[in-house]
C-alpha cells in the first residue's frame, strides 16, 4: 500500500461534483416540464388527457425499471452518438441523465399533486388560465417539496455516477474501482466513500434547510 | 316585481354526475333569477347540491342540461377566454380559505389581479387599501399559516374583491368558524354588499346565516329547488317540508309532541313589527279569555325580530272565533293546526 494519491482524488471528487451538478441540471431541464406535463394531463389534471398520460407514463415506468447499470450499458451507443466517446465524464452525463429524468418527472409530477385541490379552483375562479394555475399557483405553492425533491434526486445521482465508475465513467467511482475494486487498495477506497459520505451529509443539509426557508405553513 | 337587474338567472339547469357506471343527478332542473344587489341565501342539507349550484354560476361546473346567464351572457357558449374574463367579475370564497401558504398575505391579495394582468404597482396599492378594507392592514407581511380561520377568511375575500367584482359567491364560508367569528365575517360581507354594492351569493347549511344577512332565499333539496322567496316570507311562512324543517329545526310544526286535546290550534306568526308589541297580552285583555302556548321560537332576521308560535285555544268554537279575529285585528298571521299537523 502506497500514500494516497490526494491529487487524483481531488481531481475525482471535482469530476465527479462536475457530472452530479450538470446532470441534475439537464435532468430538470427535461423532467420538470414532463413533470408538469404529467400532472397536466393526469387524473386530476386541469388538461386531463389519457393518450399523453398514458404515453409518457409509460416511458417513464420502462426506463425506471431498468436496473441503471445495465442502463448504461444499454446506452452505450446512444452516448456514442451525443458525446462521441462512451468514456470520461462529459459520456458520463448521458445515462445520468436520460436514467434520472423519469424519477424526476414523477416527482415534479407528486410535488405538484400535494398542492391542494382547493387552490387550483380559487385560481380558476380568479380567471386563470390553466398555464397560469400551473405557473403562479401550483408551483410557487410546491417549492419546498420539489427542493426537497431535488437534493434526494442530486443525490441519486452522485450515487449513479460512482456506478459509471464500473464503465470507466471518471470521478470518485472510477477511482474506487480502479484502486480499491481492481487493486484491492482499501486505503483509496475508503477514502472516496469518506469524501461521497460528506459531500451527502452536506448536501442534504442545503436542501432541507432551503426547503424550510422556503416553507412558511 | 321589482325593476332590478337580473345578475344571475338559471333556466332549467340540471347536473348530472357519473363515473360510467352510476349517475347521481346533483342539481334537477334548477330556474331562479339572482338580483343585482341581493344577497341571496341558498340553503340545503349536506349533499343536497348547493356548492355544485354555486359552481355552475362561474361554470368551475359545467351544466348537463339548461343554461346560467350572466348579465344576460349564457356561460355554456362564452369562449375560455372570455369566461375567464367574466371571472374575473366574480369574486368567490371558500369555507377552506385556498390561501397560498407560501405567500405572505398581501401577496395572496395581489394574485387576482395578478391573473387579471395589472401592472405591479396597480396590485400592490390595491391590494393594500383590500387588506384596509377587510380590517387586516397590519398583518400585509404575515404567512397565511400565522393567521386565525377569521382572519384567513378575511384575506381571502379582499384577494376576491380586488379586482372590483359585481358579486361574490360564498362557499359554506362561515362552515369552518365559530359562532363569533361567523358573526364578524356576515357583517363585513354585509358592509361590502351595502357600501361597495357587491351582490351577494351566500352557500350554507346554516338558517342562522340566511336570517342573519340574507334577503332572499332559495332552498335545495337533493337537487331540487323546494322554495325560493323573501326570506321574511320564508320565515313566516315556509311552504315546502324541508323548508319546515329548516325554520323550526326543534320540529314546531309537528303535532306529534304535543297531547292532542281535541281542542283548536293556530299557529301566530309574527312578522317583524309585530314581534315587538304585546299582542298576546292584548288579546287576553280584549277578549277576557286565555290562551295556551305549546311551542314559541323566535329568531332575529336582518335586526327585525319573527317569531312562531303554536298556541291551543280554549274554546268554545265562539270563544276561539274571537281570539282568532282580534289576533288578526293586531295584523297577526294566523294558521290553524290540523291534527296531522298540516296547516288548514
Amino acid at each position: 500500500m502506497g500514500s494516497i494519491p490526494w491529487d487524483l482524488i481531488g481531481q475525482g471528487f471535482l469530476e465527479t461534483l462536475e457530472m452530479s451538478v450538470v446532470s441534475t441540471m439537464i435532468t430538470y431541464i427535461i423532467g420538470l416540464p414532463m413533470g408538469v406535463i404529467l400532472s397536466f394531463t393526469g387524473p386530476q389534471g386541469l388538461h386531463q388527457n389519457k393518450a399523453v398520460y398514458g404515453v409518457i407514463g409509460a416511458i417513464v415506468n420502462i426506463v425506471r425499471s431498468i436496473p441503471f447499470l445495465i442502463l448504461l450499458v444499454l446506452l452505450i451507443p446512444v452516448t456514442r452518438f451525443i458525446v462521441g466517446t462512451s468514456l470520461g465524464t462529459a459520456a458520463t452525463c448521458v445515462p445520468l441523465t436520460i436514467g434520472t429524468i423519469p424519477i424526476v418527472a414523477r416527482m415534479v409530477e407528486q410535488s405538484l399533486q400535494e398542492v391542494p385541490a382547493g387552490i387550483k379552483e380559487s385560481a380558476l375562479a380568479m380567471g386563470a388560465s390553466p398555464w397560469q394555475v400551473i405557473r403562479l399557483f401550483i408551483l410557487p405553492e410546491a417549492v419546498p417539496s420539489l427542493i426537497l425533491g431535488a437534493t434526494i434526486n442530486f443525490l441519486t445521482i452522485l450515487g449513479y455516477s460512482a456506478m459509471a465508475g464500473f464503465v470507466g465513467g471518471g470521478g470518485l467511482g472510477d477511482i474506487a474501482v480502479r484502486y480499491g475494486y481492481y487493486r484491492y487498495d482499501t486505503e483509496i477506497l475508503l477514502v472516496t466513500v469518506v469524501i461521497l459520505i460528506v459531500i451527502v451529509q452536506v448536501v442534504q443539509e442545503i436542501g432541507t434547510k432551503l426547503a424550510s426557508s422556503n416553507k412558511h405553513d | 316585481m321589482s325593476d332590478r337587474q337580473t345578475v344571475f338567472r338559471l333556466e332549467h339547469v340540471s347536473k348530472v354526475f357519473s363515473d360510467g357506471k352510476n349517475e347521481v343527478k346533483a342539481l334537477d332542473d334548477i330556474s331562479l333569477e339572482i338580483e343585482k344587489g341581493d344577497i341571496f341565501g341558498i340553503i340545503g342539507m349536506s349533499g343536497a347540491g348547493k356548492s355544485t349550484l354555486v359552481r355552475t354560476l362561474n361554470r368551475l361546473e359545467d351544466v348537463s342540461d339548461g343554461a346560467v346567464y350572466f348579465n344576460g351572457k349564457d356561460l355554456k357558449t362564452l369562449p375560455a377566454a372570455k369566461l375567464r374574463k367574466e371571472r374575473q367579475s366574480i369574486g368567490m370564497i371558500f369555507q377552506g380559505f385556498n390561501l397560498l401558504m407560501q405567500k405572505s398575505v398581501i401577496k395572496n391579495v395581489m394574485m387576482a389581479l395578478k391573473v387579471a394582468g395589472a401592472p405591479k404597482e396597480k396590485q400592490i396599492e390595491k391590494a393594500k387599501e383590500m387588506l384596509e378594507i377587510v380590517g387586516l392592514a397590519d398583518k400585509a407581511d404575515a404567512y397565511p399559516a400565522q393567521l386565525s380561520g377569521g382572519q384567513k377568511q378575511r384575506v381571502a375575500i379582499a384577494r376576491a374583491l380586488s379586482t372590483d367584482p359585481e358579486v361574490l359567491l360564498c362557499d359554506e364560508a362561515t362552515s369552518a368558524l365559530d359562532p363569533k367569528i361567523t358573526g364578524e365575517i356576515l357583517d363585513l360581507l354585509q358592509k361590502i354588499n351595502r357600501e361597495l354594492g357587491v351582490t351577494i351569493v351566500i352557500i350554507t347549511h346554516e338558517m342562522k346565516v340566511v336570517e342573519k344577512i340574507c334577503t332572499k332565499v332559495a332552498i335545495i333539496n337533493h337537487g331540487h329547488l323546494e322554495e325560493i322567496g323573501s326570506v321574511h316570507d320564508i320565515f313566516t311562512n315556509p311552504q315546502s317540508d324541508v323548508g319546515r324543517q329548516l325554520v323550526y329545526p326543534e320540529g314546531a310544526d309537528e303535532l306529534n309532541p304535543f297531547d292532542y286535546t281535541g281542542r283548536r290550534l293556530i299557529r301566530i306568526a309574527f312578522d317583524g313589527h309585530s314581534a315587538n308589541e304585546p299582542i298576546l297580552a292584548n288579546v287576553i285583555q280584549r277578549t277576557g279569555y286565555s290562551i295556551n302556548i305549546l311551542e314559541a321560537n323566535t329568531s332575529s332576521i336582518n335586526g327585525q325580530a319573527f317569531g312562531q308560535m303554536i298556541a291551543e285555544l280554549p274554546g268554545p268554537d265562539e270563544a276561539d272565533e274571537k281570539i282568532i279575529a282580534s289576533l288578526r285585528k293586531d295584523g297577526v298571521s294566523i294558521t290553524e293546526v290540523t291534527e296531522k299537523g298540516a296547516s288548514a
